[in-house]
């Protein structure tokens, strides 16, 4: 990496900021957690973020008591912020997996500083995305039915169902994305358990670490896994994805039953991934002061990535009204006239923009290089990808094939408390995540010094 | 961790044997130290090759303790006490009753005083279903939303239950002692002070009773009133002929038909057989055309004028100028303002008529003035009409007066303080007499007020006495139909509450308390039949549903003039209101029905509201939008009501359906509509002009279930010219694509035994919506209340879906019944990851409830959006009474489930077990879904596709046939015939 921005090109920002050892990196990041003193901004971060698990907590007792009709859900467009929340945080939590495992397949060392927490990222909006899924049921306490388990009734789940298979690639996806985050903090929990002082906090962190030592078998040991697992965990960034734009590909539904859905889904979520990673790092960097370590070439590698998976989702919007203009298919090209005309269409304006224009803006070094603009940029991309699933499920649902039946839809105040809820699952867990484990790999960043040293006396 | 406590152990056992050595010593030591078993040892804990087996917690003996154990406490669990109360099996079993089949008892539901013959079906000796009789001339096995309905209000927990004074419980004994007072102290003024006041009386042994009672008091009188009356009808006839007679039409013998305003296929005794009788006129094919032609003038647009060939949107001052344009068109001498527009539209219509003599018919509806019925009947007799296609008989009703003048002598004396006592034997007349009569004010001024009725309303609690009126199905009684063919009324169950009949109550009054409905009723009519074996002739009378040969015969009249005036409607300035009687809650009386409150209205598809009907000209004119609420001014009393922008209504008029704003009702009818009667006077009862309109600045959310009127260009309702038709039947078929079923990797479904299939035909179909009502009474449908409907989740299985086509200010209107498809490649079926719809060997689209989750992919990936959801517990679990209502065999949906159409599967299996019994298979016109059975259209058609033989099959091969969305390749099981209008070709081509 580093003997490739040699000559011709301007000297790239680094990685890392000069002047880091083993013992600065280890001491800056795990300071954040062995530290006493917990930052007043914590405290309130985690105050609100705990307030809105809370509103969580009261609408889905509500929803659990009364059912799915205090959503505004009816009967043409049956899924609302449910399913639209559901990808939307699937989206999200797609940054995580490809940062982790992707790129250290690609050996991107610049992922090092920003795949821990983006890994927690994903893992949090998995666990914010599989709320909906569940809570959305008419049943939900029947869920376990979606699962194939041997039963008196010999009833098997409907493989041919999509939400079949949502069941198995998210829960996979869960799963291979918790094993390689709790398999590449193993290291790092050994570090927090020989640095705690508090006896309660080094028995966990000692349980956690599952006795590392560092011996040169548990790091043989640790590589191994974390390829195998980084292997196993790539085809998933883009199966989870493809999965789940299946469950609109696979509808009869105009505007949902497109060949064009899984990779547009999967570069959909990539950027919106990407824009979250944004979104959560630039505040953390500034208030933990670890601008050393997410440097500004992350920053604008981030919203590189960005950019080039926006412009692939601009590319699904244009194929999907060459197609229906191309299939003369009555419905599909009265599927996308409803979107610009229909009663959704500022909607969908207001999608473009997020998604199409916005980004567009990262071309400029001006804007590359200020953190404010990456960071509005991130923040438009992530509203504009609600926006783009509210326009996918509701404004398809809403006009179909018979106009009798369409009807519009509007999210009611519970489907905004369960919305920012889950917003609120999300940021508490990230808030614990930050306050308790360390949010950047110290053990990479430490062999980053190594390199940097390298790439410096190689200069 | 002990793991590891032990491994540092024996590290330090290591460290120690190492230490002290030195040198080549070491390393060599570190070799041999490597062959030790326990070095070995500790590599293979800290690195093990293998993974450690588990330990097993459980052996053998620690197993068969526990299993002993829990063997041991399942038995104790079986020692569980039986209840002490005995169980009474029927030693003697009811007679006739099998549990789980249902009986079927033929009664009469009375609208309006004219009966139209059910079926009841009971089980277990409870009402659960409304079914039409065939053999009524009335029903022809039809029935409409109202009868389909009443089982609903039988059970409605809300009906009245007990014998009220003052809104005091109060008994049946001490009401008859207190009145019995009252009417010997009148006896000594021959009851001068006596006023009963009915509703429209048809029964011949209620009309008996009231006379017999008049005898004993000759000077009481009996008055008849209510809203939906026929004052008009006989009025007119009697300008015509001097005496008042009723008519019937034949439609069955009408080639061409001219409707001034009669919404004769649904609002109108007898509509259920003209319904039948017309729409068997229109199924043409190819060979044999034969079908009627309909024009229809009227104001606001009905079911009748959506099945026009022609049909002119006017005022109902404009009707009437149209009745006289066209009766001078045909040569009569009418001095009267004529329609000056649409002078081509009416001389060929006059050509039409006259090119069929004899086989034409002009029907005048009951809201035109007395003149138009009688230039009705003069076009009739002029056309050569009369004996043919309508028919005169002498009148139906027991007593017919002219109510509105009845009701105003009654209240002109109960203004003078003549009245004492006055009982009302049903009806409502506080809420509903017309506003100038000022009924309310003049109550008070009645002495002893006594009122019999099904609910407590308004007119109950100004009345001293409240006497609960019995249901039809849990009462004797009798009535006629609009042919004057008497059904006997037996009923299906004993009354649920301590609930009276008119009949019991005229008996105690006439002092014979003691009598039952059924003693009266059967004494009656032991009277009255005075040959043969009385007690065979009361049992198939009961058993038939109709007593044979009291139709009352073909009458002939004599027109008394050959010169007609029609003054006309006062056109005058500003806007028309008319007033119609609602399609759903009738007059008002069915207000706390949810079912009819649920029930779109046939074209504006609004449901538990009512709201002045207004075009889009006069909307523009008016500047308002769907809901703004208009303040309308009439002779001084205003009413405020939400507008609805309906396409087809005739400009510069509103229509205001009457019947709802009730303000003593339960609580399904509290809240639902403005109540407009307070605008309603006696010399308006249909029409007034010159209204005053005044914007309020409110704005009311109206729920309708279809938002969208226009097809937009695609083909779900086919439609064509009978001619283009005639000559080009493929024409149906080519305007859309339908895929060849065999492109699939697929193998198809075998089926080997029936294969189940619906046709619906879109040119019979007049959207009555009685199939969605049926459907409901069927398969327990919920009722979801306004709110929800406006949220878009109401749950009829069966929709009747409404398209306008061509101009907004007279658009043709379409109906298409759509139902759950059955599509044999069914979007559903592939999405529900639990297996909870599924397709059946006979090509049914099945729900599984009970296993249903809730994900609701199914009715997002159906394409025709008939899949219903239980977003809340609609379903009441609690009411004790509705459960006795519900069809046993039919779940009641839980909340978070799916539902949809079955083809009334538990039909399909009750013949199948019936065919079982007999070892055969089930034939043609065994299974009658509830749609098709109550369809007075006869549009629905149901069967064995396999069968060539059947109906269905035939349906299948006919040329209108045809699939809709079939470009899907869904395979829709239920397919529609072609709509085909019949126009005037000197119109169309004008």
């Amino acid at each position: 990496m580093a003997k490739n921005e040699t000559s011709d090109k301007p000297a790239q920002a680094p990685l890392i900021e000069p002047g880091h050892t083993y013992g600065s990196i280890t001491d800056k990041i795990s300071s954040v957690v062995t530290t006493r003193k917990t930052p007043i901004s914590w405290f309130i971060g985690f105050a609100i973020a705990f307030s809105l698990l809370m509103v969580f907590l009261s609408s889905t007792a509500y929803l659990l008591m009364k059912g799915t009709g205090i959503w505004g859900i009816n009967v043409p467009v049956s899924w609302g912020f449910a399913i639209i929340n559901f990808v939307w945080w699937i989206g999200i939590g797609h940054a995580g997996t490809l940062i982790s495992a992707i790129l250290l397949l690609l050996r991107q060392e610049w992922r090092t500083s920003i795949n821990r927490f983006a890994e927690a990222m994903t893992l949090f909006a998995v666990a914010a995305a599989g709320m909906f899924p569940l809570l959305h049921m008419g049943r939900p306490w029947l869920f376990y039915w979606l699962m194939p388990y041997p039963n008196t009734m010999a009833m098997w789940p409907q493989f041919r169902s999509p939400l079949v298979w949502d069941v198995f690639a998210v829960s996979t996806y869960a799963t291979v994305s918790l094993l390689f985050w709790y398999v590449g903090l193993v290291p790092d929990f050994a570090t927090l358990r020989d640095r705690v002082n508090n006896r309660g906090a080094k028995l966990v962190y000692g349980m956690l670490s599952m006795g590392w030592r560092g011996s040169a078998i548990h790091w043989y040991r640790y590589e191994t896994a974390y390829l195998l697992l980084a292997g196993l965990a790539t085809p998933l960034v883009v199966s989870v994805h493809t999965v789940v734009s299946f469950d609109f590909a696979m509808g009869v539904i105009p505007g949902w039953h497109a060949t064009i859905f899984p990779p547009y889904f999967v570069a959909g979520a990539i950027y919106a991934g990407f824009a979250m990673v944004l979104t959560l790092s630039i505040p953390l960097r500034k208030v933990y002061g670890l601008e050393d370590f997410i440097t500004m070439r992350h920053l604008q590698n981030m919203a590189k990535v960005m950019l080039a998976t926006g412009l692939i989702v601009v590319y699904g919007y244009m194929m999907e009204i060459f197609t229906a203009w191309y299939s003369a298919g009555e419905f599909e090209e009265a599927m996308i006239s409803n979107r610009f005309n229909g009663p959704y269409k500022w909607v969908f304006y207001s999608l473009l923009l997020c998604n199409a224009v916005a980004p567009q803006f990262i071309w400029f070094s001006k804007v590359q290089n200020s953190v404010i603009g990456i960071f509005i940029i991130a923040m438009f991309v992530n509203v504009g990808m609600w926006l783009e699933r509210f326009i996918i499920v509701v404004t398809s649902l809403s006009q179909d094939f018979l106009p009798s039946s369409w009807d519009t839809y509007t999210g009611t105040i519970w489907d905004w408390a369960t919305y920012a809820g889950t917003i609120g699952l999300f940021l508490t867990l990230m808030f614990l995540f930050l306050r308790l484990l360390p949010s950047i790999s110290i053990f990479e960043m430490r062999t980053m010094v190594v390199e940097e040293d390298k790439g410096g006396k190689e200069s | 961790m002990k793991q590891n406590n032990n491994t540092e152990n024996k590290l330090d056992d290591l460290s120690r044997q190492i230490a002290g050595k030195q040198g080549k010593e070491y390393w060599r030591s570190l070799g041999q130290l490597a062959a030790t078993p326990e070095f070995q040892n500790f590599v293979e804990n800290e690195f093990p090759a293998s993974p450690v087996d588990a330990a097993d917690g459980i052996n053998r003996r620690r197993f068969l303790q526990l299993m002993g154990g829990s063997i041991a406490l399942a038995g104790l669990g079986a020692c569980t006490r039986q209840p002490e109360e005995k169980i009474v099996p029927y030693v003697t079993a009811p007679e006739e009753i099998i549990p789980g089949e249902p009986l079927f008892f033929a009664t009469a539901f009375t609208l309006g005083g004219y009966a139209a013959g059910v079926l009841a079906e009971s089980h277990m000796g409870r009402p659960t279903k409304i079914e039409g009789n065939a053999l009524h001339p009335a029903s022809r096995g039809a029935t409409d939303v109202f009868a389909q309905a009443s089982i609903l209000e039988m059970y409605d927990p809300e009906r009245s239950q007990v014998v009220k004074r003052l809104g005091r419980i109060s008994t049946w004994e001490l009401f008859l002692g207190e009145i019995h007072q009252e009417l010997e102290a009148q006896r000594l003024k021959d009851g001068a002070g006596v006023r009963v006041l009915t509703e429209t009386v048809t029964s011949p042994t209620l009309a008996k009773q009231i006379e017999a009672f008049r005898k004993e008091f000759p000077l009481a009188r009996w008055h008849q009133y209510e809203p939906a009356n026929r004052d008009n009808a006989k009025a007119g006839s009697e300008l015509a002929f001097d005496q008042t007679v009723d008519c019937r039409y034949s439609f069955d013998k009408a080639d061409v038909i001219l409707s001034l305003g009669a919404d004769f296929l649904t609002d109108m005794p007898g509509s259920l057989a003209y319904c039948r009788d017309f729409s068997a006129r229109r199924k043409p094919e190819q060979s044999n055309p034969g079908m009627n032609r309909l024009y229809m003038a009227e104001c606001s647009p009905t079911a009748t004028g959506s099945m026009a060939d022609h049909r002119l949107a006017l005022t109902s001052a404009g009707v009437t100028a149209l009745a006289v344009a066209v009766a001078r068109e045909l040569g009569l001498s009418v001095t009267g303002e004529a329609l000056q527009e649409h002078g081509d539209w009416v001389s060929a219509l006059a050509r039409d008529l006259a090119a069929n003599r004899g086989r034409c018919l002009v029907i005048a509806g009951e809201q035109q003035p007395a003149e138009v019925h009688c230039l009705a009947h003069a076009m009739n007799s002029f056309l050569g009409n009369a004996g043919k296609t309508v028919i005169y008989t002498q009148p139906v009703e027991s007593n017919p007066v002219r109510q509105v003048d009845s009701l105003k002598e009654l209240t002109d004396d109960m203004a003078a303080g003549a009245v004492d006592v006055l009982v009302m034997l049903g009806g409502n007349p506080v809420f509903n007499a017309p506003a100038d009569l000022d009924f309310f004010g003049k109550m008070e001024k009645v002495k002893t007020r006594v009122h019999l009725s099904t609910y407590e309303n308004e007119t109950s609690e100004l009345s001293h006495w409240h006497i609960p009126q019995s249901h039809y199905l849990e009462s004797w009684g009798d009535a006629r139909a609009f042919d004057g063919t008497v059904s006997i009324i037996q009923p299906l169950i004993a009354p649920l509450y301590s609930s009276k009949s008119a009949y019991e109550l005229m008996a105690g009054l006439s002092g014979q308390p003691g009598e039952t409905g059924y003693s009266l009723v059967r004494d009656h009519w032991q009277a009255a039949t005075s040959e043969g074996d009385f007690e065979s002739f009361w049992r198939t009378s009961l058993h038939d549903g109709v007593v044979a040969g009291t139709a009352l015969p073909s009458k002939s009249v004599r027109l008394n003039k050959t010169e007609f005036t029609v003054t006309g409607q006062d056109n005058g300035s500003g806007i028309e209101v008319n007033f119609r009687i609602d399609p759903c809650i009738w007059d008002g009386r069915f207000a706390n029905n949810g079912w009819l409150q649920e029930l779109p209205k046939p074209i504006t598809k609004l449901t538990w509201d009512n709201a002045a009907i207004i075009s889009p000209e006069t909307a523009k004119e008016l500047q308002v939008e769907n809901g703004e609420v208009l303040r309308l001014t009439l002779s001084g009393n205003s009413v405020e009501i939400p507008v609805w922008i309906t396409p087809g209504q005739a400009g510069g008029a509103i229509t205001l359906a009457v019947g709802y704003g009730r303000s003593r009702v339960g609580k399904v009818g509290k809240g639902a509509g403005v109540n407009v009667y307070p605008v309603r006077q006696s010399d308006g009862l249909w029409s007034s002009a010159g209204v005053a309109t005044e914007k309020t600045g409110a704005t009311v959310a109206l729920a309708s279930t279809q938002d969208h009127g226009s097809m937009e260009g695609r083909h779900l309702v086919r439609a064509g010219g009978l001619s283009e038709f005639v000559d080009h039947p493929e024409l149906f078929h080519e305007m859309g694509h339908d895929p060849d079923p065999e492109l699939t990797l697929y193998p198809p479904y075998e089926y080997d035994g029936y294969s189940w299939g619906m046709a619906v035909d879109l040119n019979a179909c007049v959207g009555c919506n009685a199939c969605t009502i049926a459907c409901q009474a069927e398969n327990n449908i919920p009722v979801v209340g306004k709110e929800e409907v406006l949220n878009g989740r109401e749950m009829h299985w069966i929709r009747i879906d409404r398209y306008f086509e061509g101009g907004v200010e007279d658009p043709e209107v379409y109906h298409q019944p759509v139902m759950c498809q059955h599509c044999e490649n069914a979007p559903c079926e592939v999405v529900c990851p639990v297996a909870a719809t599924t397709h059946s060997s006979e090509g049914l689209n099945e729900m599984t409830y009970n296993r249903c989750v809730g994900t609701r992919y199914c009715a997002n990936n159906c394409p025709y959006k008939v899949r219903r959801f239980n977003f809340y517990k609609y379903a009441d679990y609690e009411t004790e009474s509705l459960k006795l209502m519900r069809n046993p065999d039919v779940t009641v949906r839980f909340r978070g489930v799916m539902e949809k159409c079955t083809y009334c599967v538990q039909r399909i299996n009750h013949a199948r077990i019936d065919a079982k019994k007999e070892d055969r298979s089930i034939r043609d016109g065994d299974i009658v879904t509830a749609c098709q059975q109550v369809c007075p259209a006869d549009a629905i058609v149901f069967g064995d596709i396999n069968d060539e033989s059947s109906r269905i099959a035939q349906h299948k091969s006919d040329h209108r046939n045809y699939g809709i969305l079939t470009e899907l390749g869904v395979r829709p099981r239920t397919s529609y015939l072609a709509k085909i209008r019949n126009p005037n070709p000197e119109i169309a081509a004008a």
